[in-house]
């Protein structure tokens, strides 16, 4: 017997960040009884320190709960929950693929906001059903009534029964839950047809091997079934099947089409896991896999080196181990002459690189160099060679180059009217090529461009926030690679090149970068016992140039037995502050100067 | 019989200065009379342990140790001689302020065995002293100097700040120069450092106040000034803030930068005993719990007396002497230092002479930078 689909109900949260997206997952898990409120840590489903620290999720989690609804029926609750920032957008369209409706959490007194518009039109492209609901109705500046109007108006959905509540105090949560009942759909799909299920994420285990995450859209998965990866085609047997408890793993019979839950096979990678792939069984396989699938390639690269060099093992351990768990991260060793061996790490985004540097250091205890990160240029050499360009030290000589092309994004901006001339000047100022403006409603319009990926891969989304008071999101998809003018900027400290601060410069931008970047450099690089110039170059030209001016006074005045352990404490922060540099030829050099490109635009 | 230090710390003054983080206040004289009890307990205490030891320099500083009265200081000195064995030429300082002596008292000082005066004036110009929270004059100072002299100290030092907020070079010229002519035996011409804890920190500690403070160049152009102006007068310089005739350096600190074994008695004070460091706790309730723990405390490690052997030493003008590295720790200097030594001769910020390696001019200006390198 299979299990009834009209009891099951597969649905995610959305909302603007910090409108209280997991504290009503939270109260929901509570309020189910799947956790009594002493168990409850807040924000159960987001798992890594780092996740509830930045308070945005970074993998996506389900959780499966039971309910026993107003009339006397139980429900069985799938509540999966999202990655919430444009790096993992197709980690996201996943997971969205995975439910059937969406809660629409809108906060009582900010109402709707950039990110709400932006989350219901992914999940409305998804053919999801959404319904809102009002949070934060306890605070004394909330203003239902406004806010329900505001939905209606430049949502279009229906709230004039939204319920309205506080998931802090827990205040009229019962309403949210009869609503999942009643405005989200039971899921659909044959249980005795071929096995089509969806993966949404995956995670590796050291015991289990790798862990799936799915979706049954069709048939269903036990225990022996022999699966078989539609898209990168590995083939194994399940060994387990089972949902999502609280944090834990719950081995069950079947899964069949429908329910959400997870299966091992002893797939030993999550490359061959991957998400959006269908899962099929290679006895009984289907005509044509689910659509949505593509393989996500890293867009962003950076080098990535032990600040200890002695550590570089422990650094490929532990790349290793987040491989495992994170397809998107790519990495191959590398050396730099100023860092030594180190290791080229590819990534899904600036966003995807940060957390993965932040986990490196804090969950591997290791204290990192990252250079500057670049995109993948592609360099056609005079002898009809094509280069892939990841490293900027690897630029063949200029004579050998024919010409270079950078890879195109296009970029769909959605932005309040107020905000649309201060939008289109950081559009231009980053090299954008205006193709286009929609008016959505009133007061919010949509702005397309064509932007270079490596004019937006380091703080645009900054500065389209600071721009817009936090008002545009925006979301970029590929293009492909168009000719550009490119030159390789050279970094020279004390005379010598550093190769770890090289990068590749649109050859328009390269003066103002240049000059830019040996102004950072100067802020960055202390004072030490010589004068060190710093330089700009590009093609052994100089053209900016900044003086670090050597060390005047470093000198304790008294030194007697009294202060003896104290001047030693001193003595030995400053020597541990020079630990944290590295040495290129004489001068040393602070680690967090290699990434100071990143920061080239702060004013 | 080995060399021993003592350090006496007295935490009474009349008034704390706006720049001083030592461990004193003002006091009444139950207080005073209490801390003097104390002291000599704590004196006892080091009885048994420190029999293989013969005391070369006694120090007692502050605080004021001159508001104490001379029964007081007779009284320690006493309790100091019953417990420990003191060489013929042992030097014993005290430090005194303007306006806190009597002809009476230098007497008394002077009957009870201190042989040497330490006077803070720090500078010769009133509307610095009134800065710095200075509670004398110059007249003050010159009066309490001649009456020591009268009473026949003949071995004074006379402390001296420069880099005080306002001040010039011009100033501090005239400063030494007008000390000079008092020929006062030795000279400690300290740069002002802003100690965190201070109303000096809360005020030129951070952000605009620093801008007040004479920038590094005048600084150091201050500390130039006067190394040249005290050598024309005939003080050689023989630490970074230390001057003095010939024959008048003072042993007590020196000991300290060679490393020579010390006791600090007293609330707050140090001791490096058989290569253990130990600071008293500087609470008076728990200070009288814990008489005796320093004979208790961790030991440090080679590398740690290696790092002090070396920023201590190079503190001194005449620098460090591989012989004594050889003989402290059984092997070459090279052996541990080799390569940072010869980085930094290269750099002109060390200098060798025979045996001897010492900071050059450029090394001073710099010198926590070359004793960094020295930290393991």
């Amino acid at each position: 017997m299979h299990m009834d689909q009209k009891k099951i109900r597969n649905f995610c949260i959305i909302a603007h960040i910090d409108h209280g997206k997991s504290t009503l997952a939270d109260r929901i898990i509570e309020k189910t009884g799947l956790l009594t409120s002493r168990e409850m840590q807040a924000q159960v489903l987001d798992n890594m320190d780092l996740e509830r620290e930045r308070g945005i999720t970074i993998k996506s989690q389900a959780v499966r709960t039971v309910y026993k609804a107003k009339n006397g029926e139980e429900y069985i609750f799938n509540l999966i929950d999202t990655p919430g920032h444009v790096d993992f957008n197709y980690e996201v369209s996943r997971s969205l693929a995975a439910c059937d409706g969406a809660i629409l959490v809108v906060d009582a007194a900010q109402g709707v906001e950039a990110q709400t518009l932006a989350n219901v039109y992914l999940a409305l492209d998804h053919d999801l059903d959404v319904f809102p609901v009002i949070n934060k109705i306890d605070l004394p500046s909330a203003d239902p009534q406004h806010v329900i109007e505001e939905i209606e108006d430049i949502i279009g959905i229906e709230a004039e029964d939204a319920p309205q509540i506080s998931a802090k105090t827990g205040l009229n949560v019962e309403d949210v839950l009869e609503q999942i009942v009643a405005k989200i759909p039971a899921p659909s799909g044959d249980p005795d047809a071929p096995l089509k299920a969806l993966i949404f994420d995956s995670l590796y285990d050291p015991y289990k091997g790798v862990i799936v995450f799915c979706r049954i859209k069709e048939g269903c998965i036990k225990k022996g079934t022999p699966v078989k990866m539609m898209a990168t085609g590995a083939r194994a047997d399940v060994v387990e099947v089972g949902y999502f408890g609280a944090g834990q793993f719950i081995p069950c019979e079947e899964l069949s089409a429908g329910m959400v839950g997870y299966f091992t096979a002893s797939l030993k990678n999550v490359k061959d896991t991957r998400v959006g792939d269908t899962v099929t069984d290679s006895s009984r396989p289907a005509d044509t896999p689910l659509p949505g699938y593509k393989k996500v390639n890293p867009m962003v690269y950076c080098g990535m080196y032990p600040a200890d060099s002695a550590k570089y093992p422990e650094l490929r351990d532990a790349l290793e181990k987040l491989q495992l768990n994170d397809a998107a991260l790519f990495f191959e060793p590398e050396t730099s002459l100023a860092l030594g061996f180190g290791f080229r790490c590819g990534f899904l985004g600036l966003l995807h690189l940060e957390i993965i540097q932040e986990r490196l250091e804090r969950e591997y205890n290791l204290d990192l160099v990252t250079t500057a990160p670049s995109v993948i240029y592609k360099v056609h050499k005079t002898s009809g060679e094509v280069i892939d360009l990841t490293n900027p030290s690897n630029l063949p000589d200029p004579a050998e180059i024919e010409y270079m092309e950078e890879p195109m994004v296009k970029a769909e901006i959605m932005v309040t009217t107020e905000f649309i001339g201060a939008i289109m000047d950081l559009c231009q100022e980053r090299r954008g090529e205006y193709q286009g403006m929609e008016y959505i409603e009133g007061t919010r319009a949509m702005l397309t461009y064509h932007l270079p990926l490596n004019e937006i891969i380091y703080d645009f989304f900054d500065a389209l926030k600071s721009r817009s008071r936090g008002y545009a999101s925006f979301d970029y998809e590929l293009l492909g690679y168009v000719r550009s003018e490119l030159v390789k900027l050279d970094i020279l400290v004390n005379k010598e090149a550093v190769d770890a601060l090289s990068f590749i410069v649109f050859s328009g931008s390269a003066y103002e970068r240049g000059r830019k970047m040996c102004e950072k450099l100067k802020e960055e690089i202390p004072r030490q016992l010589f004068e060190i110039p710093i330089q700009a170059a590009v093609g052994g030209k100089i053209i900016a140039r900044e003086t670090v001016r050597a060390m005047r006074k470093d000198v304790l005045a008294k030194c007697y037995g009294g202060d003896i352990t104290r001047k030693k404490k001193l003595l030995e922060k400053q020597k541990e502050g020079k630990k944290r540099m590295r040495q290129v030829g004489n001068v040393e050099i602070p680690q967090k100067a290699f990434m100071s490109v990143l920061k080239l635009d702060e004013k | 019989m080995k060399a021993l230090e003592l350090y006496i710390h007295i935490p009474f003054c009349i008034k704390k200065c706006a720049y001083c983080d030592f461990l004193s206040g003002p006091s009444d004289e139950k207080t005073r009379e209490n801390y003097v009890e104390l002291l000599c307990r704590e004196i006892e205490e080091c009885r048994g342990k420190i029999e293989e030891y013969e005391v070369v320099t006694v120090f007692f500083g502050g605080g004021t140790p001159s508001v104490l009265p001379g029964e007081q200081i007779q009284k320690i000195m006493s309790k100091l001689r019953g417990v420990f064995t003191f060489t013929k030429d042992v030097e014993i300082t005290l430090e005194m302020n303007p306006g806190t002596v009597t002809m009476e008292k230098l007497i008394a000082y002077k009957k009870a065995g201190i042989n040497r005066l330490s006077i803070g004036l720090q500078s010769v110009h009133k509307e610095e002293l009134k800065l710095l929270g200075r509670i004398h004059s110059y007249e003050e100072f010159v009066h309490s100097y001649q009456m020591a002299r009268e009473a026949g100290f003949d071995n004074i030092n006379i402390d001296l700040i420069s880099a005080i907020p306002g001040q010039t070079v011009a100033s501090c010229c005239e400063t030494l120069k007008t000390i000079i002519d008092l020929q006062p035996e030795h000279i400690s011409a300290y740069s002002l450092i802003i100690e965190e804890g201070t109303p000096f920190y809360e005020v030129y500690g951070e952000g605009d106040g620093a801008d007040l403070l004479p920038s590094e160049e005048v600084e150091r152009e201050m500390y130039w000034q006067t190394k040249q102006v005290l050598h024309g007068a005939g003080y050689e310089r023989y630490e970074i803030s230390n001057y003095a005739r010939e024959g008048y350096a003072c042993r007590h600190n020196i000991g300290y930068w060679e490393r020579t074994p010390y006791l600090g008695l007293g609330i707050g004070a140090a001791s490096l005993f058989e290569e253990m460091r130990y600071t008293n706790p500087s609470d008076i309730e728990e200070y009288q719990r814990c008489f005796g723990e320093k004979f208790k405390a961790e030991k440090l490690s080679i590398e740690e007396q290696m790092e002090e052997f070396m920023f201590l030493g190079l503190r001194m003008m005449n620098g460090i002497s591989r012989r004594k590295f050889r003989k402290a720790f059984g092997k070459e200097i090279e052996e541990v230092y080799g390569k940072q030594i010869e980085k930094l001769k290269k750099l002109l910020l060390l200098e060798e002479n025979g045996d001897r390696i010492h900071l050059t001019e450029k090394g001073i200006d710099v010198s926590n930078s070359v004793f960094v390198e020295f930290m393991f």
